[in-house]
């Protein structure tokens, strides 16, 4: 089977500045992937090389086995893609945008899908409002539509849940899934790592332009350390055996690894003993943020 | 095919929308041009023997509504759409560069012909105006509205801002279209400025245009419909190279 996306040696450069350098990817069919990183980091850029709005310098990129550059018509006829930027056309109404949206792809008699998107985004209130009349979320929802309107293969969505209320995100995701479900490969960034984490099979990190971690969210969360425990004391003095595993955070409370969630016990004996209070205690499961601001934080 | 013909869709519905503006506005515009020049030169130009110079005059305005129209409408559209980001839209689908160039440039003159004709109409409450030759008035409109909307693509791609565009249009459109010789026959101007008035296109485009209503201009009208197709293969060929290259559309 081939690849859903396959990035080889990309590099791009807007000016002095390398955006992208030497990007090797590979996303296989039927994947949910998440491209994750700080501002900057060159996620959008990465997608628009695949979209086929910015041009690589140098690379081999393919959707779905077709270059984007020398075969483009079939690599965006195999693409959907929900930019990033909050775009409409205010000459036209919800139905109309996709509609003609359709007619790009070259798609005549596609009302029936067209009905079933605008039913799976809730739209169907807003399908003959004018794109402008509409709210920032509606916004959002008929370019998630447009980019859906071919049945593309590989869907890629650019913080698609940025500025976008608690239903519709739900909403979002689970129609998104059922796609994904339904064969289609999911590719999202997004700033919310818990979303990310959730969701996605398998991450890519990016940091100026670079990969700096391609691995399956199970395989980074276990790189990341177990439990850990945070707590306030008073008076602020931890039992000497838990001395060498504790620090301060931040905000001056102790933090401390954890092997098993049982060691809890252990900690609160000791602290009774000694005749110290707890004034709040917090226990806190790895996540994708602490493998994110690590791998970050590296070199 | 459904591409092209979708984009063409959307650029004609684009601009009929708005057809208070993009129609009636410039046919009312080429009326008050035709009250106020006929009014004072009537008496004193005649510039084909037995035409008036009001019946002279319709055709280069008619003419002249047209190429501003076909212009306006590509550069218009395209650097609304870069400006507001929804270019997007367009860049995505798998069109091809051909489809792109044609869908634009057949909305300009489809524009520009309705602007054209509606000149003509409105135009002709005033004076009398021989009935034309159909092919040859078709030909030049045809191609000069081809001419204009390449080059308001051109213009559209090039531009990153609505004042870079205005630019173009102050700078470039209305000096050329104006001396053209639409509301004179160059052959009223002096050695030097008739010289310089045979290296602008439009000049052909208006002068062949009046041929097919008045039978007369001042060059032969195969010579003007050689220059136009030229000028059209040659723009056409340089915006099919700025599109397949993505020039300013693809970073
Ligand atoms: N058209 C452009 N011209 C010049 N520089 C650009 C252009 N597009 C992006 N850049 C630069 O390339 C770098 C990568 O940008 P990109 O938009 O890909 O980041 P990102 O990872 O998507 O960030 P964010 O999370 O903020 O969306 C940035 O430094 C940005 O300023
Ligand atoms: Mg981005």
């Amino acid at each position: 089977m081939v690849p859903a996306i396959s990035v080889r040696s990309l590099s791009k450069r807007y000016g002095s500045l390398q955006a992208l350098d030497g990007v090797d990817l590979q996303v296989e069919q039927g994947e949910f992937f998440a491209l994750l990183g700080p501002n900057g980091a060159g996620k959008t850029t990465l997608i628009s090389v695949l979209a086929g709005l910015a041009r690589p310098d140098a690379g081999d990129v393919r959707v779905m086995g077709h270059d984007v550059v020398r075969d483009y018509r079939s690599a965006r006829r195999a693409l959907g893609v929900v930019p990033q930027e909050l775009v409409f056309d205010p000459f036209f109404t919800v139905r109309e945008t996709l509609r003609i949206q359709s007619g790009y792809f070259g798609l005549r008699h596609n009302d029936a899908w067209i009905d079933e998107i605008i039913d799976r985004l809730d739209l169907r209130s807003k399908a003959h409002a004018n794109m402008r009349a509409l709210s920032g979320g509606m916004k959002r929802r008929v370019l998630v539509a447009q980019a859906l309107v071919h049945k593309p293969p590989v869907i890629i969505l650019d913080e698609p849940t940025a500025g976008v209320d608690v239903e519709l995100r739900q909403g979002l995701w689970e129609f998104v899934g059922s796609l994904n479900a339904a064969g289609h490969t999911i590719v999202l960034t997004t700033h919310y790592l818990e979303e990310a984490e959730t969701l996605c099979g398998r991450v890519a990190m990016l940091k100026q332009g670079r990969v700096v971690a391609l691995d399956t969210t199970r395989n980074l969360l276990a790189d990341v350390s177990g439990l850990q425990l945070q707590m306030r004391l008073e008076p602020d003095r931890l039992p000497a055996q838990f001395e060498g595993r504790a620090r301060r955070d931040a905000e001056g409370a102790w933090v401390m690894a954890l092997g098993r969630h049982a060691e809890i016990a252990d900690v609160a004996v000791a602290l009774r003993a000694e005749g110290v209070e707890v004034k709040d205690l917090r226990v806190r499961e790895p996540d994708l943020e602490e493998a994110f601001v690590r791998i970050m934080g590296r070199r | 095919m459904i591409g092209f013909r979708t984009l063409l869709y959307k650029e004609l519905l684009r601009f009929w929308k708005v057809s208070f503006q993009t129609i009636a506005a410039p046919v009312l515009t080429a009326l008050l041009y035709m009250l106020v020049f006929s009014h004072v030169l009537e008496s004193r130009v005649e510039v084909f023997p037995g035409v008036s110079y009001g019946a002279f005059l319709i055709p280069g305005l008619a003419m002249m509504s047209l190429l501003q129209n076909a212009f306006a409408n590509t550069s218009s559209s395209l650097v609304q759409s870069k400006v507001t980001g929804n270019i997007v839209f367009i860049l995505l689908p798998p069109l091809s560069h051909a489809e792109f160039y044609w869908a634009y440039v057949i909305a300009a003159m489809v524009r520009g012909m309705l602007v054209g004709a509606g000149v003509f109409l409105v135009t002709l409450v005033t004076v009398s105006v021989p009935f034309p030759n159909l092919l040859w008035a078709l030909a030049f409109a045809m191609l000069g509205g081809g001419i204009l909307g390449a080059l308001g693509l051109i213009a559209g791609i090039w531009a990153d801002k609505f004042d870079q565009m205005a630019a173009f249009q102050n700078f470039v459109v209305m000096p050329l279209t104006f001396l053209s010789g639409v509301f004179y026959s160059i052959h009223t101007l002096p050695p030097f400025w008739q010289a310089v008035s045979h290296l602008n296109p439009i000049f052909y485009m208006i002068d062949g245009f009046r041929y097919a209503f008045f039978g007369a201009s001042d060059r032969s009208p195969w010579m003007s419909l050689a220059i136009v197709t030229g000028c059209f293969t040659a723009l056409s060929f340089a915006s099919l190279q700025m599109i397949r290259r993505g020039y300013k559309l693809r970073h």
